[in-house]
């Protein structure tokens, strides 16, 4: 006995009962489908929100005053003094692994520019400031070191600002606009960068020369945050370390004292995102793993009452020369064929299925190799894991009863 | 001449509940090549069960048993199982053929079970074995569209084409007409005529006058066991028997 043979019996038992190979068959293409179109789903979100993370800068990192009490009372981070102008030169002379460092002061107010207003904020930065929040100028330019130097009233605005303050579409470019009644000049707007994952419109800014808004704005010589920039994602750990020695320096505290500001990376934020994403995903492949172990039993279902109805042909087979091996194999065999076929074309239909998903309800969608891998490669374990019984039950037959059967 | 089956005291019990049933009790006869053989008996004689041993299908509880010399009683299933695809052909009563299948397949089927046959050689032997049986015009014909003694001869072209020392049929015209029974039984003589070992178990006492010996079984042993010195020829009988109206 050698396997083609068994194969070509198999296949010629599985043709000659077309309808209820197809049957079996549905249960494992519905179930691979399914696992293939929610690990697309779920890994598509995921792609998604990791996309939206590397967008507001996966490298950055965000120093904020902090754990400043007053008198027993925790005071929020805007109204701490403990980050000052001199940390951010200190940063930039000394600090390692940082690709862009920029101050952040901000104010907020109401523009003005004509008959129309617009309440929003103000944020004083350095030029680094575009690479780390990955910004680019649209139209016109950015402001320069020298209107950093001497504070001068300009700025570069975001395309919300712009709509809102300009809605006739005049090119808000060389146009004075008044915030809080002092006077900016407009040297460029952003590109848009729409909304956030959070919610936040990313083009609801101004931005302008740190100096200006602190000079100029604010009277004040702290400042509400240092954003910064890794060189890249993986060193986003070491650069904190090392920020944090150099404030830490900077601020002369002991060693017992606590630190009086806060870094934070992305990294944490995007953790939390894929723990989510993760979740839901691990939610989706539950469902779809569930449909198909119910393809499995159905498999097991069908072959077990396919043993029955063909006990006779067991008997024949058994009295010509079949083994018990043989029938094993032969039945093996057929389910195995039955899953791999089914899982064939299930991983068309999820595939398929997936693609619909993204062009209808336009929902990010990611297949990959792994996911279309996995499921083929369980539905195949399930034939064999669910076949073995049923086949099981036939090799062990009676050859004197079986060809007698009724 | 050559003794193909040897058997020797073959005892057969089978345990029914509480009961010990004794099926076959002390049997003991030889039959040599090229011997055409009916065994006849009531039912609940031991007949079937010595088919069943005859066929490789069972082992007897005692007595020994030597099917072309080899013995088979201490055999394990799977080594019964490549006997009976060497040595036996088996015919039965209900054709028994795989449905939805062309005769050729149905024949190839004992072969496949044979590793040592090529794809190639399976189709010819198939080919000759359905000539021999008539039915060489009919090689893909599938078994639902063929007539009671076409499936016969299918069978019996299934149980030729493994080359067997021994032809076992099991009641193999019970389910024909009696022009078609006839029909089937010259097939059998043409094949004992050109050498081929029969063993043919029936309870029709008419099968008896067209094979060369006769072995009855009651009650588990031999009644009788005699040499037929006058083989009736069912080529003649087959002229006497009118054809049906409808044909």
């Amino acid at each position: 006995m050698n396997g083609t043979n068994l194969f070509k019996i198999a296949l010629k038992a599985l043709s000659n009962s077309k309808m209820r190979t197809f049957l079996t068959m549905l249960g494992i293409i519905i179930g691979v489908a399914s696992v293939i179109t929610m690990l697309a789903i779920g890994q598509g979100s995921k792609q998604s929100i990791q996309a939206q993370i590397a967008e507001m800068g996966s490298n950055m990192i965000m120093i904020r005053p902090g754990a400043d009490m007053f008198g027993g009372v925790r005071q929020s981070a805007s109204s701490m003094e403990t980050l000052k102008l001199t940390d951010y030169e200190n940063i930039c002379k000394d600090a390692k692994y940082l690709a862009a460092v920029s101050p952040s002061v901000s104010s907020s107010g109401q523009y003005i520019a004509g008959s129309n207003n617009y309440p929003s904020s103000i944020s004083g930065i350095s030029l680094d400031y575009l690479t780390i929040r990955q910004l680019s100028v649209e139209t016109g330019e950015m402001f320069t070191e020298q209107d950093i130097k001497v504070a001068a009233k300009v700025c570069v605005i975001g395309k919300t600002i712009a709509t809102n303050l300009f809605p006739n579409g005049e090119d808000p470019v060389g146009q004075i606009i008044r915030f809080n009644s002092i006077p900016f000049r407009v040297v460029g707007v952003l590109k848009s960068k729409g909304y956030n994952s959070m919610g936040q419109d990313q083009d609801d800014v101004v931005l302008a020369p740190y100096t200006t808004v602190m000079k100029r704005i604010q009277a004040q010589t702290y400042l509400q945050g240092i954003f910064a920039s890794a060189i890249t994602e993986d060193m986003t750990q070491d650069a904190i370390k090392d920020l944090t020695d150099i404030l830490r320096a900077d601020h002369k505290l002991k060693t017992s004292d606590n630190d009086d500001f806060n870094i934070r990376s992305q990294e944490e934020l995007s953790s939390m995102m894929n723990s989510t994403t993760g979740l839901m995903t691990t939610l989706l492949a539950c469902i779809a793993g569930i449909s198909l172990i119910v393809g499995g039993i159905g498999i097991m279902n069908i072959m077990y009452v396919s043993v029955t109805e063909r006990t006779r042909e067991i008997g024949l087979r058994m009295s010509v020369g079949a083994r018990g091996v043989d029938i094993l194999s032969q039945f093996l065999i057929e389910a195995i064929l039955i899953s791999i076929t089914g899982g064939l074309i299930g991983v068309v239909l999820g595939v398929g299925a997936s693609f619909v998903v993204k062009f209808l309800a336009h929902w990010p969608i990611s297949i990959q190799l792994w996911t279309v891998a996995l499921s083929f490669i369980v539905c195949t374990l399930t034939g064999i894991f669910f076949g073995w019984y049923p086949a099981k039950k036939a090799a062990n037959l009676d050859p004197i009863e079986a060809i007698r059967y009724e | 001449m050559k003794p193909i089956i040897e058997l020797q005291d073959i005892r057969r019990n089978f345990i029914v509940g509480e009961e010990t049933v004794h099926a076959l009790r002390g049997v003991s006869f030889t039959i040599n090549e090229g011997e055409f053989v009916t065994i006849m008996g009531m039912s609940g004689s031991g007949k079937s069960t010595l088919l069943n041993l005859l066929g490789c299908l069972d082992t007897p509880t005692k007595g020994e048993y030597l099917l072309d010399g080899i013995s088979v009683r201490t055999m394990t299933k799977p080594q019964r199982a490549v006997l009976r695809n060497r040595k036996i052909g088996f015919v039965f009563q209900s054709y028994n053929l795989l449905p939805k299948t062309t005769a050729i397949e149905n024949v190839e089927l004992p072969l496949m079970y044979n590793g040592s046959v090529s794809a190639s050689e399976r189709r010819r032997r198939a080919i000759e074995a359905l000539d021999a049986v008539g039915l060489g015009d009919r090689l893909n014909h599938k078994s639902n569209q063929m007539s009671g003694g076409q499936m016969q001869r299918v069978a019996i072209a299934r149980a030729l084409v493994n080359n067997p020392a021994v032809i076992l049929a099991d009641e193999a015209t019970g389910n024909l007409d009696t022009r078609t029974s006839f029909e089937i039984l010259v097939l059998f003589q043409k094949l004992h005529a050109e050498g081929r070992t029969i063993i043919f178990v029936t309870h029709n006492p008419e099968i008896a006058f067209y094979s060369s010996r006769t072995i009855t079984l009651r009650d588990g042993k031999i009644r009788d066991d005699k040499v037929n010195d006058n083989i009736q020829d069912a080529k003649v009988k087959l002229t006497t028997i009118p054809l049906p109206d409808d044909n």
